[in-house]
């Protein structure tokens, strides 16, 4: 019987195997950020241990950085003392660290990709949720929390009781305007918050084929918003023609070898899934959520759902929303692009595409944050941050910025926003604020017309 | 990690469900460095509302909190169980949790008691009912009860998590009795995958 992609990266990575308990699993690539470290390295400390690999570790500051420019010094004196923390932590344990400002700094599941660090057949772990984006790329890639971050710093290695898995088949093509973000949110809608819970998560079918690299990271990189861990795609075509393009991976003939191991990680054609569920592309459209979990999603087209449950009722109280209205006539304060779901390059031109040659409503604050130094870069190069200026949206420096709002990027008690992140949770962008998780073009529609819009409705 | 073989104490109904690491403990707390001090973070959105049920006295000073269902969904964050834990909370009852709050709790003690949807219900009513009583939870029985009410689950928990709980390993210790595996390991690995990393350390100024 044929193997799963997961089955594969977990097979070539025991150090040692239980078929009962916890298998004892090697790191590849550690990404370690200002936020979940810091308790780490002095666990480190007290028990007189050092980091195993540094060499296998690599740091970036994101989650407090402000967006402002940066000559701006960090003003709120705790964010400063996080980061200086990261800084002396890296240095004292020789890990490579990319501060604010470096030209390789960015949201740490924006760089690792487009570093070409993240690579197939890896197991890569960060503490952070949302390290299912790497699994984009054909790796085993999950979060973990500041434990067991102190426990790979000591070890390079994490112990894992065996997942099921779970492939989830996006057949047939999906419709025009229908982004990587769309599948991620029909995806939830179907599983809820919990379906993925216990699962590795394969994306398999047409319509996944057919998502460019950047489309797969946003798909894998809400895989725990179905409960999931880890989401994985098999390496083809548009892995390898991607990893080429960065600068981490190996060079010249060394590729070609590279490549030949890359390809071998993809789910054998016998292989079978612990579970299976398919979802007709056809049936989806842009979507975006109306409540505070992102399984609450619905058509932008569509109205505010009638509740099913006591959650939905608290749902739609704290979000002000009344059954049956169009979300066409709900107006936003605040639109927000970026975050490590849709903060790439390719994120960026689709926003533009809409923004180019319009105006920003005069009700609402839209800002473009890129999700790295490099994405700034190439935006610029391609002039799309003069689009996004044109059209009057901010264009700010890279970081998680109002995805949780550690930074002073934060909406305030009843502002609504639109935005690219992806958690609706209560207070999620900043203390009392609502989000409504959507694509970028629809951000950006929506930024232009002031209530929710998708991009067919923006007059050129 | 303190060795935790049985939990016995008053319980406090939140029968929400879908509460996140976000309203456990809100991003702002996240800033610190420090491992204490995030029991004045816990829900900190909910308890600015007076009536919110961690501000009532009955249930000042409980040790296990009776959830809902996905109950630790969301961000890694850990600062949610050490929120828990330092505001007083000895074990979670809920009918499903997030994965990696799971296995965040049982690195530091908290106890994860996983029940039926009807079961947890059963008891966030007898709770409300009743403050005052005493819930205990046995680890080595794997059993949770009210004993003034002759009210028993059992419920599962791995042996691998179970052993660790009741003798309070630590993890890292643990996986260090396989160092020869690793370092074997390891050599083997690093000669077919050097690490892709290591490259960029010269490009990095700090």
């Amino acid at each position: 019987m044929g193997r799963t992609l997961f089955e594969k990266i977990w097979d070539s990575h025991l150090v040692t195997s239980s078929e009962t308990g916890p298998s004892l699993l090697y790191v590849d690539l550690h990404l370690i950020h200002e936020v979940t470290s810091p308790q780490a390295f002095d666990g480190l400390r007290i028990g007189g241990r050092r980091v195993r690999r540094p060499d296998r570790t690599l740091a970036t500051a994101d989650h407090n950085v402000p967006t402002d420019p940066l000559d701006v010094p960090v003003a709120d004196p705790i964010s400063k003392k996080q980061l200086d923390v990261l800084e002396e932590n890296c240095a004292e344990a020789g890990i490579t660290l990319f501060p604010r400002g470096h030209a390789n700094q960015g949201i740490v599941h924006v760089i690792g990709p487009e570093l070409g660090v993240s690579q197939p057949g890896m197991i890569i772990v960060c503490g952070d949720s949302h390290t299912s984006t790497h699994g984009a790329l054909g790796a085993l890639a999950f979060g973990i929390g500041t434990s067991e971050v102190e426990h790979v710093l000591a070890t390079q290695t994490i112990p894992q009781t065996k997942p099921r898995t779970l492939a989830v088949n996006v057949v047939g093509t999906t419709p025009l305007g229908v982004t990587a973000k769309d599948i991620a949110l029909g995806v939830i809608r179907r599983l809820g918050t919990g379906g993925g819970s216990g699962y590795v998560v394969e994306y398999r079918g047409h319509a996944i084929s057919a998502l460019s690299m950047e489309g797969r990271l946003t798909l894998c990189n809400m895989s725990i918003e179905a409960g999931a861990r880890a989401g994985l795609i098999g390496v083809d075509d548009v892995t390898i023609n991607y990893l080429r393009t960065t600068p981490g991976v190996p060079q010249g003939d060394e590729f070609a070898t590279a490549e030949k191991s890359w390809r071998e990680f993809a789910s054998d054609p016998d292989a079978v899934f612990d579970d299976e569920i398919t979802i007709e592309a056809a049936s989806l459209a842009p979507l975006m959520t109306w409540g505070t979990n992102p399984s609450q999603v619905v058509e932008v087209t569509g109205v505010v759902p009638a509740p099913v449950d006591e959650a939905d009722t608290r749902s739609l109280e704290y979000m002000d929303l009344a059954p049956g209205t169009p979300l066409s006539q709900v107006a936003v304060d605040v639109v927000f692009i970026g975050s490590c779901t849709n903060s790439r390059i390719e994120d960026l031109r689709a926003a533009a595409a809409v923004a180019a040659g319009n105006t920003v409503a005069s009700s609402v604050r839209a800002l473009v944050v890129p999700g790295s130094h490099r994405v700034k870069k190439q935006a610029e190069a391609e002039g799309l941050d003069q689009v996004f200026l044109a059209a009057g949206f901010e264009w700010r420096e890279p970081g998680c910025s109002m995805c949780l709002g550690m930074n002073p990027d934060q909406l305030t008690p009843g502002q609504r926003s639109a935005s690219t992140s992806n958690r609706n949770f209560e207070g999620r962008q900043g203390r009392g604020g609502r989000t409504h998780l959507v694509s970028p073009a629809v951000a950006a529609a929506t930024a232009i017309v002031g209530c929710f819009a998708i991009p067919h409705e923006v007059a050129r | 990690m303190k060795p935790v073989a049985l939990v016995e104490g008053r319980g406090v109904p939140l029968g929400r469900s879908d509460i996140d690491t976000d309203q456990i403990i809100p991003s702002e707390w996240l800033k610190r460095v420090e491992r204490t001090g995030f029991g004045r973070g816990l829900f900190s959105e909910w308890r600015d509302d007076p009536s919110f049920i961690l501000n009532q006295q009955d249930f000042v000073g409980a040790a296990v909190l009776v959830a809902n269902a996905r109950f630790g969904t969301g961000s890694s964050r850990e600062h949610a169980v050490w929120a828990l834990m330092d505001y007083g909370f000895e074990a979670v009852v809920a009918s499903s949790f997030g994965d990696i709050f799971r296995n965040n709790a049982s690195k530091q003690g908290l106890v994860i008691v996983e029940l039926a949807e009807a079961d947890v219900a059963e008891l966030r009513d007898l709770i409300e009912k009743n403050p005052r009583m005493v819930i205990t939870i046995d680890l080595t029985r794997r059993t949770i009860e009210v004993a003034e009410v002759a009210w028993q689950r059992e419920f599962a928990m791995s042996d691998t998590i179970r052993e660790r709980l009741l003798n309070g390993w630590d993890d890292i210790g643990l996986t260090l009795l396989h160092e020869d595996d690793i370092s074997t390991f390891e050599t083997s690995y690093d000669r077919q995958h050097p690490s892709a990393a290591a490259q960029f350390s010269a490009e990095a100024t700090s």
